[in-house]
């Protein structure tokens, strides 16, 4: 039994290939009409959210409730200290009212490695920070294994604003592991330094990191990113890194299309290429609530 | 009180003694340096034996945080001055970031009087250049300098605007007060450790080296400009060495000082988001430790501070963004320094002792760093060689907020003498 899931960073690729293929039997679940397995019965689920994510929250607790177990959640606005309690004395009390598996999300890096090791409960990292998102990464993975059969040398691009996203830190980190050739593209002020060290091929045009692509990665860009000087507008980041139909034309013909969503239409990729066939946006929901049930079935099965 | 330290060897770079002989010490002065003292009236001198051991000037450490007044929590005058001791300072100068801030007299009378009452080493009030440090209005140097305060500094915020700087060096050195400046291009250095692969890996946004650099840079062409002199804190990259090296070479009055951990950590000590490998500026590159070493080497770097800055467990047991920047270094900065460049044959011990002891001093214009006949005695024991393991529990300073925790390190102090009175004795406070 293991007791964290903090990253996918350290984590060994074969751990990896079992929580994927562990998923397809949920899948199977999810998908039909009697969603219920009592893996989890008599378990206790805590989702602790510090940044808000309706989708991200209800796939861990649909995930959950699949699975037998009791479902709280806790959204805590604010995470300054000022705010009063502090996030270790949070997390504590949590463990304290017999918790088994604990989901956090907060705007920190590091902030899941600072409580796991202070609590009983099995913490799930569900986004800290600009570092990591490994359930939606493992979900990605997921994704590109239903379409593709296999990750080893498949070309992926992960394009957009790299610098603010722990999806694609993740990514990189679990493609880079399983074989994948992984590039990067984005304006250059949303490329973080160092970022060739993880492995990743950066490029600072979309269309030369999407050359071959097998898999298309956009990343969600915030909107207010603009007002701190990192590109001009909207119109303009659409311009020339926005993903439509044409700047697909450099990838691979059966190339499949990601995105972690809720997606900017008409700003990083266009509502044409969001509904079109090489999508798999909507699928990759699905998945999430597959790979996340496999994840608890990982930690607590 | 009458003391004889015999037989150690005597490093005091001021007066180029580097031999084994005897220091006599008389009602807080130094009485005489020399081979085989011989004294009448034995009985009333007490007696080291410093045999196989250094004997050198205390250390000065121009820069300090003893977060008194107002964060006594963290640390105070007497916590702070017994951590000094126990460490060899027998100098501390004290940074104006208190609260109330030390930009008056007032607060400087405090500092003072205090540290008469309860401090265990000579304390040194440096006040700020700017009222509440705002880097809006000029605090009273002049006045300053006629209540006791050794050096002006806005220290843990630069003095934003480059007009301001000027103004402050041209009416500081028409006083005689030096100026030390914390370097940091505010717009440029939000994030919370050095900008690069670790940060990248870490998720946490980087602090570029041009924070740092653009404003010793702006500081040079200042001191260049106006023919003043500057004191450049804490540098930690290399294009601060290489832009205070040649600054030197052009004939700028430039100083500056490095801390032992930009010669001893780099960035990679943030790894698992370490709190105790947060500070600003943040630990840097190989590369930049190496450029530090080299400018320690060729005389660049004029000195060796620790930037002690104390924090309570709570301000750092948190998540890394907001845990507070800055570690203390008081008792572990004689160690590291001895370590990594004397017994790595970087440095000599001469070099090292006039870094950590006369030319902090020669900078904030005290008249410590040496054994000079009828200098106060403040001296130092330690044995280069005999380690010890840091142990952060043991230290005399209120916060434990240090990285350096369970290191072997040497050359930790058997006596710190202070005014000619031993403060520590057989490495235990007295
Ligand atoms: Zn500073």
């Amino acid at each position: 039994m293991k007791k964290d899931l903090l990253g996918l960073q350290y984590l060994p690729a074969d751990e990896i290939m079992t929580i994927l293929k562990n998923a397809v039997k949920m899948k199977e679940i999810v998908l039909s009409d009697k969603k219920k397995i009592n893996t989890l019965e008599g378990k206790t689920v805590v989702t602790l959210f510090y940044e808000n994510s309706t989708r991200t929250r209800m796939s861990f607790e649909l995930a959950a409730d699949y699975m037998g177990a009791h479902a709280a959640n806790i959204t805590a606005s604010g995470s300054s200290v000022a705010k009063g309690e502090s996030l270790i004395d949070t997390a504590k009390t949590i463990d304290a009212m017999g918790t088994d598996i604990l989901i956090m999300r907060h705007g920190s890096s590091g902030a899941p490695h600072l409580i796991a090791p202070l609590v009983k409960a099995s913490v799930i990292n569900a986004g800290d920070g600009l570092h990591e998102h490994p359930t939606q990464a493992l979900l990605d993975l997921y994704t590109i294994l239903e379409k593709k059969g296999r990750i080893e040398g498949l070309k992926v691009a992960i394009v957009g604003d790299v610098y603010h996203s722990r999806v694609a830190r993740s990514n990189i980190f679990a493609l880079k592991k399983l074989g994948a050739d992984v590039s990067v593209g984005g304006p250059s002020t949303l490329l973080p330094r160092g970022l060739e060290n993880t492995g990743a091929k950066v490029f600072k045009s979309v269309q030369e990191a999407m050359i071959d692509a097998d898999v298309v990665m956009g990343l969600r860009i915030q909107l207010e990113r603009q007002k701190s000087g990192l590109f001009p507008s909207l119109g303009e980041y659409n311009r020339f890194f926005g993903i439509d139909d044409k700047r697909m034309c450099f990838a691979k013909d059966d190339a499949i299309v990601l995105h972690p969503g809720p997606v900017n239409r008409g700003v990083e990729f266009s509502s044409e290429l969001v509904d079109g066939a090489s999508s798999c946006i909507n699928e990759q929901v699905t998945n999430g609530v597959a790979v996340r049930m496999s994840v608890m079935e990982w930690l607590r099965g | 009180m009458k003391l004889l330290i015999k037989g150690g060897h005597v490093v005091d770079p001021k007066n180029n003694i580097d031999e084994v002989c005897d220091v006599f010490i008389d009602k807080g002065i130094i009485c005489d340096v020399g081979n085989d003292i011989e004294l009448d009236d034995i009985e009333s001198v007490e007696v080291i034996d410093a045999t196989g051991k250094y004997v050198t000037p205390g250390l000065v450490d121009m820069h300090v945080h003893l977060r008194d007044p107002g964060f006594t929590y963290k640390e105070d005058i007497e916590s702070g001055t017994k951590a000094a001791a126990l460490g060899g300072v027998t100098s501390v100068a004290c940074m104006p970031n208190t609260n109330p801030v030390c930009d008056n007299v007032t607060v400087v009378e405090y500092i003072k009087s205090k540290a008469k009452q309860v401090a265990a080493v000579n304390v040194y009030p440096i006040a700020a250049i700017t009222k509440g440090l705002q880097s809006e209005e000029l605090a009273p140097i002049g006045s300053f300098k006629f209540a006791g305060v050794v050096a002006i500094s806005d220290d843990g915020k630069p003095v934003k605007s480059a007009g301001l700087m000027r103004r402050a060096l041209e009416y500081a050195d028409m006083f005689d007060v030096t100026v030390i400046s914390h370097c940091e291009e505010m717009s440029i250095a939000e994030g919370y450790m050095n900008e690069g692969a670790v940060a990248t890996e870490l998720g946490l946004k980087g602090i570029s080296n041009c924070a740092e650099e653009i404003m010793v840079n702006r500081e040079i062409n200042l001191a260049e400009n106006t023919g003043t002199a500057v004191h450049i804190a804490h540098i930690s990259t290399k294009g601060s060495v290489e832009a205070i090296r040649q600054a030197k070479q052009r004939g700028v009055r430039v100083t500056c000082e490095t801390c032992p951990h930009y010669f001893t950590l780099t960035e990679e000590a943030v790894r698992g988001y370490n709190t105790n490998a947060k500070m600003n500026p943040p630990l840097r590159t190989d590369e930049d430790v190496k450029a530090i070493i080299e400018g320690l080497v060729d005389g660049t770097i004029d000195a060796i501070a620790t930037d002690h800055a104390p924090h309570h467990l709570d301000e750092k047991n948190c998540e890394f963004d907001i845990a507070l920047n800055g570690i203390i270094g008081l008792e572990t900065s004689l160690g590291l320094s001895v370590k990594y460049l004397v017994n790595e044959n970087m440095l000599s011990m001469s070099d090292l002792i006039r870094k950590m002891s006369l030319n902090p001093s020669n900078i904030l214009g005290l008249s410590k760093g040496s054994l000079s006949v009828g200098a106060s005695a403040d001296v130092i024991i330690f044995d280069a060689q005999k380690e010890y393991t840091v142990d952060v529990t043991k230290f005399a300073s209120k916060s434990k907020n240090s990285p350096y925790d369970g290191f072997v390190l040497c050359a930790k102090p058997e006596y710190t003498i202070v005014n000619g009175e031993i403060k520590v004795n057989r490495g235990e406070l007295v």
